[in-house]
Formats: structure tokens, sequence, C-alpha cells
């Protein structure tokens, strides 16, 4: 929050100059995360550019966080938020292995996420967010949120800078939506995978913020499988 | 409430008294308005590019010795790579004062853990990331330290070597440059690094010096003389103040 600490006065050294540099405490750094559901895996993956503007700062970053053997975290938007926001989760994961003896579920640390980011209401976490997981019976779930709290669960999401323009595209492929004849069934996991990178070769060609490299999570009853996809650098 | 600056000052001397290095407001005489805060702050005496890169055994960070005032070259021998400790040197650039005061922070820390006598000493990683909390800390109060950190070293036998800045906007990479540095010399050390993985100490301290060249040449804000630390594992080496080699009989060419 905004500091209520009072601050020294020294009317010698004040002006009435104008400020030139108007602070502002976000950054739009980017980034992409996809995930998809089956029913009993999840694979997540988020492009691994970290930029601002026309500028990039590293080729190499992951977005996604493990917070126990079956979550996983996808965070895309400010980076110094990501970065706090995240080591709040796994401080929290931890109290509560700590305090009740077992791991949280999926669901659980979808609903905590959804307290830690309204209580930040008034200054949000400028973060789009995307947390995935085996839930309670073993089946795949993502769970999508606005900055501020609104949690939603789904089958697949597109977050991030390209989440507008990949959303439709998972729609038709994974949501099977507009086609006619089609048996609407969960898709395998190989599929799955080819789509997440598909995608992201779309994204990259039309977004700035997306690009440089993928990393994927695949999580099943047998925990995180990780894996790495080139895209292209400009 | 404490009666102090912020957060990092030292606490007031007793209930409700004066803080060491502070202004006292004397009971009943403090009637200007505190109804308001701050919402933006401007740096004042600035300090343009810093230069960073891991080579094969360890990492080089490169900065000029000039604070400027605006488009005034005000300070000219201001050192601004430091070191830390052993395992660590630190480059800044941003307002100097704000740099000098966090480095004194950091200064301080080193003394304290010296003083613990354990052997351990700070490692990179750690600098780099509680240099994470004090930027987002005064961020997140709309007060930044209005700087990019550039801390080196090396950790778990690697070269280690990441950045913070004003927003706690941090990350790791094997080459970062701030300021004009990110547009200039940063494309010159990727190729280089991408043509020549393992690069010797010699040969980074070669593209370093390239890197002032080109900076100097370009950025407005820069200055000749400049100032490079070396961490390997044979320790620590801050050298300086170096020259850039300027070439200036090529310029009537150019119209």
């Amino acid at each position: 929050m905004a500091s209520v600490v009072p601050r020294p006065h020294y009317p010698d050294y004040s002006t009435a100059a104008p400020v030139n540099h108007h602070f502002s405490p976000y950054a739009d750094n980017g980034g992409s995360i996809v995930a998809i559901a089956g029913d009993d895996y999840v694979v997540i993956g988020g492009d691994t550019r970290l930029s601002t503007g026309f500028q990039i700062y590293t080729r190499q970053q992951s977005k996604l966080f493990s917070l126990s053997k079956t979550t996983v975290l996808g965070c895309a938007g400010c980076w110094c938020d990501t970065l706090t926001l995240t080591r709040l989760l796994s401080a929290r994961m931890q109290m509560y292995e700590q305090e009740h003896n077992k791991v949280m579920s999926t669901p659980a640390a979808a609903q905590m996420l959804s307290t830690v980011l309204y209580y930040k209401r008034f200054f949000p976490y400028y973060i789009s967010n995307m947390l995935v997981g085996l839930d309670n019976d073993g089946k795949g779930c993502v769970y999508s949120y606005d900055p501020i709290g609104h949690c939603e669960r789904s089958n697949y999401r597109a977050g991030g800078s390209a989440g507008a323009l990949l959303q439709p595209l998972l729609d038709n492929q994974v949501g099977m939506k507009n086609m006619q004849n089609i048996k609407d069934e969960s898709i395998p996991l190989e599929r799955a995978l080819a789509i997440i990178k598909d995608v992201f070769v779309s994204a990259a060609e039309r977004d700035i913020y997306t690009g440089d490299g993928i990393h994927i999570n695949i999580i099943t009853k047998d925990g995180i499988k990780s894996d790495s996809f080139p895209l292209r650098k400009d | 409430m404490f009666n102090t600056v912020d957060a990092y000052s030292a606490p007031p001397l007793w209930k409700n008294g004066p803080s060491p290095c502070a202004f006292h407001n004397f009971p009943g005489t403090n009637c200007e308005n505190n109804d308001f805060t701050q919402h933006s702050q401007a740096p004042v005496t600035t300090a343009t590019s810093v230069i960073a890169f891991t080579f094969n055994t360890g990492v080089i960070i490169g900065g000029d010795l000039l604070a400027s005032y605006g488009s005034l070259a005000r300070y000219r021998n201001c050192p601004r790579v430091m070191k830390v400790n052993d395992n660590i040197i630190m480059g800044a650039g941003g307002d100097y004062a704000d740099f000098q005061y966090v480095k004194d922070l950091v200064d301080q820390k080193i003394i304290e853990e010296d003083c613990l006598d354990d052997g351990f000493k700070l490692k990179p990683r750690s600098l780099y990331c509680w240099l994470t909390r004090i930027m987002y800390n005064r961020r997140s109060r709309f007060d930044p330290f209005w700087n990019n950190f550039v801390v080196g070293g090396i950790q778990e036998g690697l070269p280690f070597l990441g950045t913070v800045d004003k927003l706690g906007t941090a990350y790791e990479d094997n080459a970062i440059c701030t300021g004009y540095g990110a547009h200039l010399a940063l494309p010159l050390i990727r190729d280089a690094l991408e043509k020549n993985p393992l690069m010797s100490e010699e040969e980074a301290k070669a593209l370093l010096t390239k890197c002032m060249e080109v900076l100097f040449y370009r950025d407005a804000r820069s200055y000749p003389k400049y100032q490079i630390g070396v961490i390997t594992d044979d320790g620590v080496k801050i050298e300086g103040p170096l020259e850039v080699s300027q070439k200036w009989d090529l310029a009537h060419m150019i119209h």
C-alpha cells in the first residue's frame, strides 16, 4: 500500500519546475501462457521472452512456477509482481504443509490464489495467472484469473499478451467449437502438446511480446515433466 | 509510529524522540501539511549505462565515472562498480544518491555478516534476491530507488549475473546492459557470446573495452573514464580509472 510514513519537507529545495519523470509502479513485461487439461493430465506452456516495450530483457526466463508436485502456476504481465506473488505463494504452500501435515491440493491452491490476489484489490498484482494441476479425483484442471482474483475453472485457456489471439484458436482446436459432426471428447496428451507448440508458433508470428522459446510442464499422477521448444527470436 | 524517514533508517533514540540522522519535529511547531503523500520522484544526479556479461570463468562489469546533473557533466569521478565481498561485485546506474544509500545498506549488511564470524559469506544470488525485495518494497510505497543494479559473482562454481531495476523487476542472463547500453552494447555482446560462448578473461576485457568505446562515441551522457570489475575464482579486481582510446581524425569527414 502507499506509504503513510511522514516524509521530511525541505522548502529550500522544492521547485515549481515540472517533473519530467512520471513514476508508474507497473510495467508490462509481456509473455503468454497456454494450458490444456485432459482426463488424467494437464499441460501448461509459457514463452521464455521477458521484455518491456521494444526491448528484450532476456530470452530465457521461465514463467512457470511449481507450487507442489501436482500444481504449477504460470504468470504473465508485470514481472516484479510475479516475483513477489510467487514467493508469497510458495511460503503459503510451505506453511500449509507444516500446519496440516499434507500438501495443499490444486483446488485449494486455486482458491488461495484468488484470495491472495483479492487481498490486493486496490493495488493489484498486475498479472495474468493460470494455475493448473490435478484435482482430488486425479483429473486435469485449469484455473484462470484476472488480476484482482476472479477465478474460473476450465479445461483449456490462453492468457497473457497473446491470450486474446490464442483463445479462439483453442476454442476451435480443443473445445471443438463451431464445427459440425464432431464428437466432443477430451483430447489425448500428445495432441495437447502438439496444439500448444503450434499455437505458440502462431503467437510468436503476430505478438512481439511472445517468442524466443517455450517451457512446457506436463503434469500426470507420476509428477511433473519438463519440455522446451524454440520459437522465433526476432 | 516511528519518527523515522523510512524503514531503513535507525529507529528514534527514545519513544517519539528524534532519530539519528533525521530532522526532529519539535512538538507544537509542526504546522506543515502532512496530509499528503508524494507520489513521484525524479532522478537528479544520474549515472548512465552499466555493461556486464559472463565469460568462461567469471563475470565482468563496466561503468563510467560520470554523474550527470541533467545534461551537465557535473561530477567526473563517481565510481559505481564496487566489490561487495570476495563472492560478489555490483554495478549501478541511475540516481547516484540512491546508489550511495543502497551501497551503505549493502556495506552494513556485509559488516554484520563479518561480525558473525561463522566463515559464511553472502552469495551473489542472495544479494540479488535481497535487492529485489528492497527495490520492490520502495516501488510499492511509490518512493522508488531510481537505480538499475547489476550483481555479478561466482556461485556453486558457476558465474552468476543478475539485475534489478527500480520496480523490482529482476532477471538473470549471461549478458546484461542498462540504459543506452541495452541498445548499443547488448547486441554486440550477445553476438560475441553466441560466436564464442567460452570467452577468456582477456577476450572479455577486450569486448568490454570495445563496448565502452562505442558507448562513449554515441551516448551523450557518457564519459571516457571508466572502471571495470572482474570476478573469477582468483578473486575480485576493480580496475581503473581506464580511458577510452579516442580517435577523432575521422570526424572532419562526417557531416
